[in-house]
């Protein structure tokens, strides 16, 4: 029922109550026009020189030369970038069920009525999605920092030696901290509206019939919020995939655990802007465009299947 | 029924995963009528106790920033971080903030206001447009244009943004304002708000008699359309806004003049500057920076609340 499928909604009612009238009009087109010239711009003209850049190479000698797929060969085969996929796939398999729990239990706790004090709850742990990302990770960068950090701090205040966020062994769990401290309550909210729309009559229901608080829980709520859930899963595989941020700006405070290849989009990144290596860096990110939308789109069919 | 379209216009590429998203759906507003409290649920402290750790986790950090922006540099690396020092320097950070290298944050502050109101307000007026389009004409294209827009949208930020930036300096865009600018002014997301939102909020019929009374359809449109679709401008101007004004990728690809910077890029030089062999570290300026970046943001979260409610509501689904 509720499964992430625009088009389907395409066909719905606008054009039916003017269509008589305008059918083969071209007045539409005057409207989004404007929106429909940068759009192809900025999004199809990219994409489609994108294409065009991978099947290139330039070389010192010889200029640049048509070499078919041989620069998709080459990402395939190529160890920095798999590292780097490999990163970011553990990132996701750990910070992305952490922080969307989380989002779901405070959603759920807000939902119930049974917190004093709701609105100061649900506004203060969505205000750090207003921050913007470079903020947010300076901050906790400094934070993490034994120089005026509150790592140093406590160390000093409690006379231990905690280890240091910034090491290579953690600065990947200290990326993911700071990833979901800015979205946890970006998530929450779109649970939490999606639990507000579920008719309450559902629950008189269920409580004459004797359910539990788990019960209603697990019967009601979680599968009427199943599109909401299919949709943060996505997008939050999406931001996995893509993370550059974080780890581009907190490389200025650890610059040995932090590599330039870390995550797929900082490889690209580096190989388009320190090694002008334009077309090989045009594959690796077509590569890693195609890997993001194949597993966004599994996870909307799974997502799909269970709720039909 | 909900779109796994994100925003991913250029302008919040990377990074920001579900930046200024939320699915969408065939409502905007929020039936708050209801509230579902069956009988009157107890209170419960344990769950608030619980709860309320994840509000600590939220603003220990800001509260972190807080106490900073009064210490001066010596301050912030000799006392405890949530607590304040001796010395009350806020003002002097203020102060220095933005007279710090002739001013430049003043420079940084006006080019994001710039931006944002280039970017934002274009990628409203854009989506605006065409969503009133797609909600009230029929035209030839009309479903391959949705759905160009839709596939496009699943396309990674990250494999725009090289070609762009080779595109664009291509045709000597790239550190110009316009290098920032037009890739913010599209919001596939705001288009299909808005699309959504005109189908509900205009009545076919106020068309037909606006033109019957002999109304072009321009003035149709801004006399109109317009005012009824006012609300649902809003949600979408609040999105683009918050996506413009947290950019980073964009404009650290496009922009190598720091007289261009927005807020987002200059601070990270700042940050960046004390890494640097020579370079002086203004910690302390970064951190009143930081602060002075996300005031006007939290201060329209907190303002504008019902709008965002609504706007993220409408990504939830209704059977």
């Amino acid at each position: 029922m509720t499964t992430p499928q625009p088009p389907a909604t395409a066909e719905r009612s606008p054009a039916r109550p003017s269509a008589k009238r305008d059918r083969r009009s071209w007045t539409g087109w005057g409207f989004i026009g404007p929106f429909a010239a940068v759009f192809a711009l900025v999004f199809l003209a990219p994409i489609g020189y994108s294409v065009y850049l991978s099947l290139f190479r330039d070389q010192l000698i010889g200029g640049t030369t048509f070499v078919g797929l041989d620069n998709y060969q080459q990402a395939l085969q190529d160890d920095q970038f798999w590292a780097s996929l490999g990163r970011v796939s553990a990132f996701l398999a750990v910070q992305v069920p952490v922080m969307l729990l989380i989002a779901l239990f405070v959603a759920l706790a807000l939902d119930s009525g049974r917190l004093y004090g709701k609105d100061f709850f649900r506004i203060s742990i969505f205000l750090p999605y207003a921050v913007p990302a470079v903020v947010a990770t300076l901050m906790w960068g400094f934070m993490y920092g034994s120089q005026f950090g509150l790592v140093g701090d406590i160390n000093d205040a409690l006379g231990v030696s905690l280890p240091d966020p910034l090491s290579t062994e953690l600065v990947l769990a200290s990326i993911g901290n700071i990833v979901t401290w800015e979205f946890v309550g970006y998530n929450m909210l779109i649970f939490y509206s999606a639990l507000r729309v579920i008719p309450h009559s559902l629950y008189e229901a269920a409580e004459i019939d004797g359910a539990g608080q788990f019960r209603i829980v697990t019967a009601i709520k979680l599968p009427a919020i199943r599109g909401a859930l299919v949709i943060a899963t996505i997008f939050s595989i999406i931001g996995s995939f893509q993370l550059f941020n974080e780890p581009v700006i907190l490389r200025d405070l650890a610059r040995n655990a932090i590599t330039t290849d870390y995550t797929p989009n900082f490889y690209t990144y580096s190989l388009s802007f320190d090694g002008q290596q334009h077309n090989y860096s045009a594959t690796v990110a077509i590569v890693m465009g195609l890997i993001t939308m194949v597993i966004a789109y599994v996870v909307q069919l799974r997502g799909m299947r269970k709720g039909a | 029924m909900s779109s796994p379209a994100t925003t991913a216009s250029p302008a919040s590429l990377p990074a920001r995963p579900p930046a200024g998203t939320s699915g969408s759906a065939p409502r905007l507003r929020t039936p708050r009528t209801k509230r579902h409290s069956p009988g009157r649920p107890r209170r419960s402290v344990l769950l608030t106790v619980l709860t309320g750790l994840v509000v600590l986790y939220a603003l220990v950090p800001l509260l972190w920033l807080v106490i900073s922006t009064t210490k001066t540099q010596e301050g912030l690396a000799g006392s405890f971080g949530l607590w304040f020092d001796g010395d009350f320097a806020l003002w002097d950070n203020i102060s220095t903030t933005f007279t710090y290298n002739d001013g430049v944050f003043t420079r940084w502050l006006l080019n994001t206001l710039m931006y944002v109101g280039l970017g934002a307000g274009g990628a409203t007026f854009l989506a605006v447009l065409g969503g009133y389009a797609l909600a009230k004409f029929a035209f030839p294209g009309k479903r391959a244009v949705f759905a160009v827009v839709i596939g496009a949208v699943a396309v990674p930020g990250t494999a725009l943004a090289v070609p762009t930036f080779l595109m664009f300096s291509k045709m000597g865009l790239t550190d110009t304002p316009w290098a920032v600018i037009i890739p913010s002014l599209i919001s596939p997301f705001g288009l299909y708000l808005m699309w959504v939102f005109a189908t509900e909020a205009i009545p076919t019929e106020l068309m037909e008699a606006a033109r019957i009374d002999g109304a072009g359809e321009v003035r149709t449109f801004f006399q109109v359309g317009l005012p009824l679709l006012a609300p649902g401008m809003v949600t979408v101007l609040l999105f683009t806004m918050v996506a413009t004004w947290n950019n980073y990728f964009l404009p650290l690809i496009m922009l190598k003049d720091p007289d261009w910077y927005p807020l987002t890029l200059g601070l990270n030089s700042w940050n960046a500057q004390a890494a640097t062999a020579g370079g002086e570290p203004v910690f302390n300026l970064v951190i009143t920076g930081s602060l002075i970046t996300i005031l006007p943001l939290i201060a329209a979260f907190l303002l504008l609340q019902k709008y965002w409610q609504s706007g993220l509501a409408a990504g939830s689904v209704k059977e």
